[in-house]
């Protein structure tokens, strides 16, 4: 891209009339206002695209296989273990490090921070995309995919936590895309659509607020049903949805860092002069937002320790590889964002961000498959298990990418709003 | 949009009163009105008296028509089949195994058989998001394949290990599990499969409360028998098959750390906060809103009052 905005004064697109003052067709600002020589050039310019397409050639026959022969094709088929990578990245890794739009949103719309405006969308988006592909991640995982809706409507069993996860997330999910249409209906001009969001925006923005602490914390509450199954390390029944909602807040903030460093320096093309100079601060203010979280964290990790009397256990090698985790995930970021915030240093707090994400992910992994069954064996997941992970992240990869080149997203429409 | 709409506010407020009052039912529901059917049936297991025949495994084999097993079931090598260093479990071909526990404490092995134990509040039934599991009146937790999703949460819930999943299947896959008979037997009074084909009488079926009072015998006539302890008395919050053993339960393969209280309970600290978030959280952060927005808002209010005096002003100005 960075090859045609040079050349080309009225690319890339923010306007809805070109140069001359003839209006883009939806068409064309599709294809970025290139042609689709261009556009095919463009493309394959790109290593990670390549890259990209290499996934997706044994991912998706692999996908089609687990559709075709069953789950026991591509997985393990272990009764021991029924939740594997799947849920376990794609569920329980994915959501909290979406939890990056109740955040943004309850920071800019509730305590109206409007200094926090210029990342927000970003913030908005990169929770609905994650919801979004979590769910996709459990049609993958769910024996029948075809009977999604039968909790909503066919058969309710309202006592389960599961219930909840589901009915949160699929109204959350309409709340996001709801938070997310304003941009949507700027870049196709209907602004009528718009003025009808921004009328709901305070009922989204708090309806999002509780349904985020309600299903963060739910997913939590999942592993409350095996008291005795997970490592009592990483299961608390007291605790366990303040743990997952708290450092969900923290995995959030730091999946928009990263995002946002990301398409900084890769899609710089694509930012407007209020996203770059903006993003120092907001990445700095986000910083100490997550670290204050970071801290709360840590206090009610204690507390639970502390409560379930579980002193004894960190002696043992499940207790050391309990305090690496805490220490590597959640004590070093603290500290690189602490130390950045206090010296502006923002590239430390971006390399922090970036553990803490990483983070998220393994401590969901201990908690789903590392130390379940912590008396029995270890599963190893299957090959394609992997691989179907990595290329349903990939999709998720594409998908946020083709949104952010064409929605302003990261930057600001310059036609009439 | 920056000024609070009063009505969008209230409509909220209602919207979230009542999905608060869907939740309230939710949390009563969860406190288990299901259990305990006092007249529900029961399965006390002998350790003392299996010798490991598996007459018990082929009938419920036939019973509940599942696969022609690998091993037939008079193999006997089958005990020392390990998978991942763990003895043999249900599976999706088997709804019941057993399994031999070489210990030091007496010089014969003993042999345990494991099925669904049948809780009194089932795990597997109260985690089920689309209400799949019943625990019937005769003491049964049944399943119903037509509502199951897949989504295998009963499998991480049950503390017994015991559903299984049909991973082989594509298109119909389900969980498989043992359902104590209930359709061709225990609906009609008759003791299941497995325990009629017992040749030890091992398995004693009866009314819940029965055969635990004859497990109790057994334990006071002969002393020294058994170690004091039913399996499945309490554990769990009491299961409908429950075991008598002669050595300490930990060292025939039982988990001795499940707790004492239905499964439900550990989750109850869960669902006891979700009504709260829901009447608290709507009010608690609009309130910080109009706080936080309450500077911009004076502000405002000042700027219009210059505004108004300066137009006053000019009005006055106008006039002389
Ligand atoms: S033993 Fe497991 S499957 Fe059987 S009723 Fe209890 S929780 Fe459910
Ligand atoms: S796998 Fe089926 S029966 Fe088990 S919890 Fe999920 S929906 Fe319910
Ligand atoms: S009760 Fe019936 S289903 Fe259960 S193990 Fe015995 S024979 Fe099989």
């Amino acid at each position: 891209m960075k090859l045609f905005s040079k050349e080309r004064p009225e690319i890339p697109i923010v306007h809805h009339t070109k140069e001359d003052g003839s209006a883009w067709t939806i068409k064309e600002k599709l294809w970025l206002g290139l042609s689709v020589a261009e556009y095919k050039k463009q493309f394959f310019r790109n290593p990670v695209n390549w890259f990209m397409l290499m996934i997706f050639a044994i991912g998706i026959p692999l996908i089609l296989g687990r559709y075709a022969f069953g789950l026991g094709w591509v997985t393990h088929a272990s009764n021991d273990y029924p939740w594997g990578l799947f849920l376990g990245f794609g569920l329980f890794g994915m959501v909290p490090l979406s939890a990056s739009g109740f955040m943004l949103g309850t920071t800019v719309e509730l305590f109206g921070r409007k200094d926090f405006h210029s990342i927000e969308r970003l913030a908005l988006l990169n929770g609905l995309l994650g919801y979004f592909f979590a769910v996709l991640f459990l049609e993958v995982d769910l024996g029948m995919p075809w009977r999604l809706p039968y909790p909503m409507f066919v058969s309710l069993g309202p006592a389960a936590v599961l219930f909840l996860v589901a009915w949160h997330v699929a109204t959350y999910l309409s709340v996001q895309i709801a938070e997310v249409l304003p941009a949507f209906f700027e870049w196709i001009g209907w602004l009528k659509g718009k003025r009808i969001i921004r009328k709901y925006v305070l009922g989204l923005t708090v309806a999002g607020i509780i349904l985020s602490t309600l299903h963060q914390g739910a997913l939590g509450a999942l592993f409350t049903y095996a008291p005795a199954k997970v490592h009592p390390l990483w299961v608390s029944s007291n605790f366990q949805w303040i743990h997952f909602f708290v450092s969900s807040i923290f995995g959030g903030l730091s999946m928009v860092i990263i995002a946002s460093t990301l398409i900084k320096n890769y899609m710089g093309w694509r930012c407007d002069d209020d996203f770059k100079n903006n993003l120092d601060y907001v990445t700095i203010g986000m910083a100490k937002g997550a670290s204050l979280a970071m801290i709360t964290y840590l206090v009610v990790k204690l507390v639970a320790v502390a409560h379930d009397q579980e002193w004894t256990y960190l002696l043992t090698g499940w207790g050391s590889y309990y305090m690496l985790e805490l220490g590597v995930a959640v004590v070093l970021p603290m500290f690189m964002f602490a130390f950045g915030v206090r010296n502006n240093w923002v590239t430390l707090i971006r390399f922090g961000a970036f553990i803490a994400a990483i983070g998220i992910i393994w401590n969901r992994l201990n908690t789903a498959l590392v130390c379940f069954n912590w008396q029995m064996y270890q599963e190893i997941p299957h090959w394609k298990e992997v691989w179907i992970t990595v290329t349903i992240y990939a999709l998720y990869f594409l998908t946020y990418r083709f949104i952010v080149y064409r929605l302003p997203i990261v930057y600001e429409w310059k036609g009439e709003r | 949009m920056k000024k609070l709409n009063r009505r969008s506010f209230i409509k909220g407020g209602l919207a979230t009163t009542a999905a608060a009052m869907v939740v309230k039912e939710k949390t009563s529901a969860a406190s288990g009105d299901f259990d305990n059917y006092p007249e529900g049936m029961g399965v006390i297991v002998d350790l003392t008296r299996c010798v490991g025949c598996r007459s018990c495994e082929a009938a419920c084999n036939k019973e509940q028509d599942l696969p022609e097993p690998a091993v037939p079931f008079d193999d006997f090598s089958v005990f020392d089949h390990m998978h991942h260093g763990e003895k043999r479990r249900t599976d999706e071909t088997a709804y019941t195994v057993v399994n031999r526990y070489d210990t030091p404490e007496i010089d014969h092995p003993l042999f345990r058989k494991i099925q669904c134990n049948h809780c009194n509040e089932p795990a597997c039934l109260t985690s089920c998001f689309v209400n799949a599991y019943t625990k019937t009146p005769e003491g049964a937790v049944i399943y119903n394949a037509k509502v199951c999703v897949g989504c295998r949460t009963c499998m991480v819930a049950c503390p017994f290990y015991i559903p299984t999943f049909k991973y082989s299947s594509a298109f119909t896959p389900r969980i498989m599990k043992c359902i104590f008979c209930y359709d061709t037997r225990l609906k009609n009074g008759q003791p299941p499969a497995c325990v009629e084909a017992c040749p030890q009488e091992a398995l004693t079926f009866g009314r819940r409360k029965d055969v635990l009072k004859i497990g109790k015998q057994r334990i006071r006539e002969t002393p020294g028998k058994y170690v004091d302890h039913i399996y499945g008395e309490h554990e769990v919050g009491g299961t409908a098959w429950m075991y008598l053993s002669s050595v300490p339960f930990d060292k025939v393969g039982f988990d001795t750390h499940v707790p004492k209280e239905p499964i439900i309970n550990s989750v109850k600290e869960f669902l006891a906060m979700v009504p709260m978030v829901l009447t608290i959280w709507p009010g608690l952060f609009v309130g910080f809103h109009l706080l936080a927005t309450r500077k911009d808002k004076v502000k405002e209010m000042e700027k219009e009052a210059e505004l108004k005096k300066a137009k006053e002003n000019d009005e006055k100005e106008e006039q002389v």
